[in-house]
């Protein structure tokens, strides 16, 4: 009876419209930006290199890109309301849970193979 | 406005402030719990409530002085009974009435009284965060506590001296929490940070003294 309380309001309030993807995939996450008064989205692109504490309320997803030749990593939590929406752009195959060796890669060898 | 109520822990999660920060929170079932005796100046030198948490208890279970104590106000099925101490402005509750948790708002601030979690017998390391030495280098100095004092003066080993014993187990307090939710469906409090104790385990949620 304790940890059905805990399903109850855990399920409240996870998300369940967020789109299915993978480590190595590449998305597109649009967040909520305020500025003043309005309230605009801002696009995010890029490799996702890790998902976390996956199944629970803390799941987060580690994100990179490069930017002006600038590697830029950003953390989500995958449940938190300033995420309107994310988009799936392209799959990656990869032979791990965690890329994080993607970052000592730069430019061609920084490449993902497409999944079939 | 009642000074408290009891509860039980549920467990621990997060949630989202609307502007969208992470606050990790307790779910503690808190309630129905009923007002048992009334201790008045008068009678007992002092203003109190005792109060019991209302849930499935075996009748069996009480002896039958309890069985009595809890039939005057009409209060069987209390299994955790606590004392609450009455200030002004805790209006003035009678034996039999009920305190649920929508006498919570979020933004209150509580206290937390639970018994924490038992350690056991524990070493210095664990219990007063010692460094300890090292575990290789033939070291021969592990987790040991070192000197405790000097020798022919004082020739004692002076009070409140940082040793191993028993660890946790005790009644521990955390002050000044705040309510993030209130769930008067369900009776859940929602609490910001961590509470004392196991889950499953009682608790006392006392309006926050300062």
């Amino acid at each position: 009876m304790q940890t059905a309380l805990l399903t109850k309001t855990e399920n409240a309030n996870k998300r369940t419209d967020i789109v299915d993807f993978r480590p190595g995939d590449t998305i597109r996450v649009h967040v909520k930006i305020k500025e003043g008064e309005k309230e605009r989205l801002q696009a995010f692109e890029g490799t996702v290199l890790a998902r976390k504490n996956r199944g629970t309320m803390g799941e987060t997803i580690t994100v990179r890109k490069i930017s002006f030749g600038q590697g830029v990593e950003r953390i989500f939590p995958l449940h938190a309301p300033v995420i309107d929406h994310i988009d799936f752009v392209r799959t990656g195959r990869v032979r791990r849970a965690k890329l994080y060796y993607l970052r000592e890669l730069r430019g061609k060898a920084a490449r993902l193979r497409e999944r079939e | 406005m009642s000074p408290g109520i009891l509860g039980k822990k549920i467990g621990m999660t997060q949630v989202f402030r609307p502007d969208g920060q992470v606050v990790p929170v307790t779910l503690l079932k808190a309630g129905p719990c009923v007002v048992v005796q009334r201790k008045t100046p008068a009678t007992d030198g002092y203003d109190a409530v005792q109060v019991g948490l209302l849930e499935f208890a075996k009748k069996s279970r009480h002896t039958k002085p309890m069985s009595g104590h809890l039939k005057k106000a009409e209060a069987e099925g209390v299994k955790f009974l606590r004392e609450l101490r009455l200030k002004p402005g805790h209006g003035d509750p009678k034996p039999g009435d009920r305190i649920l948790v929508d006498e919570f708002k979020p933004a209150d601030k509580v206290d937390v009284i639970g018994v924490s979690k038992g350690r056991g017998y524990a070493g210095l390391v664990k219990r007063h965060h010692f460094g300890g030495g090292a575990d290789t280098h033939g070291s021969m100095f592990h987790r040991a506590p070192g000197s405790i004092g000097a020798s022919s003066f004082p020739s004692r080993v002076f009070p409140g001296m940082k040793m191993s014993g028993q660890m946790g187990s005790a009644r521990v307090t955390v002050r000044n929490l705040e309510i993030v939710r209130v769930d008067a469906e369900d009776n859940v409090l929602m609490v910001k940070g961590a509470v004392p104790g196991p889950n499953g385990s009682y608790v006392l949620v006392r309006r926050a003294k300062r």
